[in-house]
């Protein structure tokens, strides 16, 4: 038993309102930058749909994840590692970047320098490409809210492996959110596929990234991903991805994505695993043991025995003491309602899902019966299976027992709080139905419901490694913030010890949410609306009067 | 033969100008791995256009491995030696005409449809840096002097061609012997000369272009196990900051 531990994040779907907001603050925060505007770190889907980018889990064509050969050992899908070589000078299952779709802006400036006319002016869109007027034919979210329509139904990849009845029953259609970040998997493709070896998983959080330095833009894990959870820079020609936000995990805050969620959908927190099971649970025969043999790799962080496993790998205690706190492990391995994404890539992702009840609790209800009895919607479960087989086409690769049985359970949790928001006992027959105890169901309701931040996000703050750079802090005291800063070094400016990132980000965090910061705005005579935080004056926010008055804020 | 029986215009051009290329290469090479491991990458324009990608490099790359090997095979291997395994004259002609005549041509028909590609898609155009074009300006430049080289001394002439195994390549290995032998040169058709400055021009430019990616050829990638582990301790996690982005402070008083 090798334990390793794992960050790891659980969607809560029934509560996804697909707004979007944790799209555009991934985004802000990362990747606002040239040759990363067709670059979404998070996205949100609306399902059914083609997804982003478009069809890309229809891995007969783009060949990312991993296949099982005949003798049982996993072989990259996309072939080996001589035909990689072989088709390194031009990649043949790269998407292109209509694929995802051509980056534009408007001409706003049209708008205040047109000069009068006739006419309203209007802002035409330009490719960042080519610089050209362009006309708009997709985008990231083009789809959003389309789900179950005829103009793009039926491409969607999952739907087109379903049975034949489902297009009798389009009508009866049903839709719900996506959202989207890179799995941080525990055996990733992705990596697999780097050629110069640039990519890893962290030993110490199972975070993966891409070394930007080592990068020799041979974007072949673009390919190796089947999330498509890779991006190609197109600008300074490397691989970028999401970075589960790392440097804020280090200090102890949650993702950008979940921190900003409006409905409160996600939950971070370790996962203990044997590393020395990956490999075997990957390439096991039938795809729908995956999700079986996946929660296999992981352990009871309660169990004395990987306590004293994990101790013995170096994971400190409060990094153990988390791991039994952890919202993933309860959601996963207790509750058993968490689902992988496509399984069947056998790169055993770590970002799980809650599937949604909602479209069966929307069908319940808009054909008049109760939406809230536990009969009713127990019935309508197993009778509904269009949204069954499509949920089971997205989390268990194809088997509708798992996604039946989370679905009752969430059922009987919901039909079961009715009862106790009525004032009467929680029925415990219900709870018996699905396989757990009332108290059982309670728990998880609150943890699904109600839970506080410090619940939804149990992230170790002291990491030994960040323990060391603080000593590291004590010793040399130029960090931003510390007496000794001043950006001198010993031998001038930018000399010495370099920050470390987290350190430097974490700073960088509350410089910004603070305004009034020592330093005038960065653009003489603006104010950058978006970081001012509402407090004081700033210089800059009005013009200058003739008497100067505007200017007090300089003083 | 020596250095004192040369003229200096020779001695310019076929001793200090390789010495010269070699000093640029590789100390440049070094200048630029360490000062700037993020600009060393194929810059891949793929996402662009897929197309005429798809010929063009593979034609290109392949054609120009083969034409590496000839090379070597031409430059590094004396005669002597080949002749010892029995190899005679005219079948090392035969050889090596025939393939570096097929090698060359599949890397200029890349190299072409490589140029079109750069100029007629818009994209990808817009993405050519000015270092770019210079570097394509000498990569053609070696290519086609060295096609026409071929073409003109080893097919047109008849026969069994220019024996440049007798010149040039000696003259190439004195200079791995730091006793460069310039008057080897005298003599050697003008369209070789041309290929070997013009090839020492490229090697030059080499360091600073995105050729650099050639060095940086993934020949470990077999080797290795599959998933990649690394230690937050062993990775990057203290990046310096880039030099010159102090923020304002007021001077003390
Ligand atoms: C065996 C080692 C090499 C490998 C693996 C390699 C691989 C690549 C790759 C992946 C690209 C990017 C293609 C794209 O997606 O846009 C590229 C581009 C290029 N390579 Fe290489 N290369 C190698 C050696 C060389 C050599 C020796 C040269 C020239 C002397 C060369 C010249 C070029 C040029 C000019 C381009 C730019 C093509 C364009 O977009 O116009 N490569 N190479
Ligand atoms: S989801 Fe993330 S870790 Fe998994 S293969 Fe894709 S990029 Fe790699
Ligand atoms: S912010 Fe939350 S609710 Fe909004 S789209 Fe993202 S995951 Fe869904």
């Amino acid at each position: 038993m090798k334990v390793m531990a794992q960050m790891s994040m659980v969607m809560n779907l029934d509560k996804c309102i697909g707004c979007h907001t944790c799209s555009v603050t991934c985004k802000q925060a990362w990747t606002n930058r040239t040759g990363t505007e067709y670059v979404w770190f998070n996205n949100v889907e609306t399902r059914p749909g083609l997804g982003y980018p478009r069809t890309y889990e229809d891995q007969e064509t783009w060949q990312g994840g991993w296949v099982r050969t005949k003798r049982g050992k996993l072989k990259l899908r996309a072939g080996g590692r001589a035909k990689k070589l072989a088709s390194i000078f031009a990649n043949p299952k790269l998407p292109s970047i209509h694929d995802y779709y051509e980056p534009w802006t408007y001409e706003y400036d049209m708008l205040l320098s047109a000069p009068q006319g006739e006419h309203t002016p209007v802002a035409k869109p330009k490719s960042l490409l080519t610089g050209k007027d362009m006309s708009i034919q997709w985008s990231a979210n083009w789809d959003d809210d389309l789900g179950g329509s005829t103009a793009t139904m039926q491409d969607d990849p999952i739907l087109k492996h379903m049975s034949e009845h489902v297009a009798e029953e389009l009508e009866q259609t049903f839709m719900f959110y996506l959202p989207r970040i890179c799995e941080h998997c525990l055996n990733p493709s992705c990596v697999a596929s780097c050629p110069s070896g640039a990519m890893y998983k962290r030993v110490e959080d199972g975070i993966v990234l891409v070394d930007q330095d080592q990068c020799r833009g041979w974007r072949m894990c673009v390919t190796g991903c089947p999330y498509k959870k890779v991006y190609f820079n197109h600008k300074t020609g490397k691989a970028e991805k999401c970075t589960l936000c790392y440097p804020r995990l280090e200090v102890g805050l949650p993702t950008v994505c979940s921190e900003t969620c409006v409905g409160r959908l996600r939950y971070l927190g370790l996962v203990l695993y044997d590393a020395d099971k990956v490999g075997a649970a990957a390439a096991i025969e039938d795809e729908h043991d995956l999700l079986a043999a996946q929660r296999e790799v992981f352990l009871d962080p309660h169990d004395p025995e990987v306590m004293a496993a994990a101790r013995r790998e170096g994971i400190p205690d409060d990094w153990i003491e988390a791991a039994q706190r952890s919202p993933i492990w309860k959601l996963i391995s207790e509750y058993e309602v968490a689902l992988p994404l496509h399984p069947e890539y056998r790169t055993l992702p770590m970002v799980w899902y809650i599937p949604p009840l909602s479209p069966v609790v929307d069908v319940v209800a808009s054909s008049g019966n109760d939406g809230e009895d536990g009969r009713t919607l127990f019935a309508a479960i197993s009778q509904l299976r269009i949204p069954l087989e499509y949920l089971a086409g997205l989390f268990t690769a194809g088997d509708t027992g798992p996604v039946e049985r989370v679905l009752r359970r969430l059922a009987a949790m919901r039909s079961g709080m009715r009862e106790v928001n009525l004032g009467r006992e929680f029925p415990e027959e219900n709870a018996e139905a699905v396989g757990m105890t009332g108290d059982q169901v309670q728990e998880m309701y609150r943890l699904l419901a109600i839970a506080k931040y410090e619940e939804r996000y149990v992230i170790p703050t002291a990491h030994t490694e960040v323990a060391r750079e603080l000593e590291e802090m004590a010793c040399s005291l130029d960090f931003e913030g510390g007496p000794g800063m001043g950006g001198a070094g010993p031998f001038g400016s930018s000399s010495g010890q370099p920050t470390p990132v987290a350190v430097e980000n974490f700073h960088a965090l509350s410089a910004r949410q603070t305004a009034d910061s020592p330093y005038g705005p960065s653009t003489p005579g603006r104010v950058n609306l978006l970081n001012w935080d509402g407090n004081g004056r700033p210089t800059g926010l009005f013009p200058p009067g003739e008497d100067g008055a505007g200017e007090e804020g300089r003083s | 033969m020596g250095l004192t029986d040369a003229s200096a215009d020779k001695i310019i051009l076929w001793v200090v100008l390789p010495y010269v290329t070699f000093a640029v290469l590789v100390v440049g090479s070094i200048w630029r791995y360490r000062y700037d491991k993020f600009g060393w990458t194929t810059r891949s324009s793929e996402l662009y256009e897929k197309r005429l990608l798809r010929w063009g490099s593979p034609l290109f790359h392949f054609g120009l491995l083969f034409v590496v090997l000839g090379h070597f095979l031409g430059l590094v291997i004396p005669n002597t030696w080949t002749e010892a395994v029995g190899v005679s004259e005219g079948f090392y002609h035969f050889i090596a005409t025939s393939m570096g005549s097929i090698a060359a041509l599949v890397a200029v028909a890349g190299l072409l449809i490589l140029v079109y590609r750069r100029r007629s898609t818009g994209p990808v155009f817009l993405a050519t840096t000015r270092m770019d074009k210079t570097m394509y300006v000498f990569l053609a430049a070696s290519l086609l002097s060295g096609a026409w080289a071929t073409v003109q001394t080893q097919i047109l002439a008849g026969g069994h061609g220019y024996d440049y195994r007798e010149t040039i390549s000696p003259w190439f290995r004195s200079l791995w012997y730091l006793q460069p032998q310039p008057a080897l040169m005298e003599g050697v058709p003008a369209a070789f000369q041309v290929h070997i400055v013009a090839a020492m021009l490229l090697f030059a430019l080499w360091p600073f272009t995105r050729l650099v990616h050639a060095f940086s050829a993934p020949v470990q990638y077999p080797f290795r196990p599959y998933v990649v582990y690394r230690s937050r301790e062993a990775s990057v996690t203290s990046r310096a900051p880039r030099p010159g982005w102090d923020p304002t402070t007021t001077p003390p008083r």
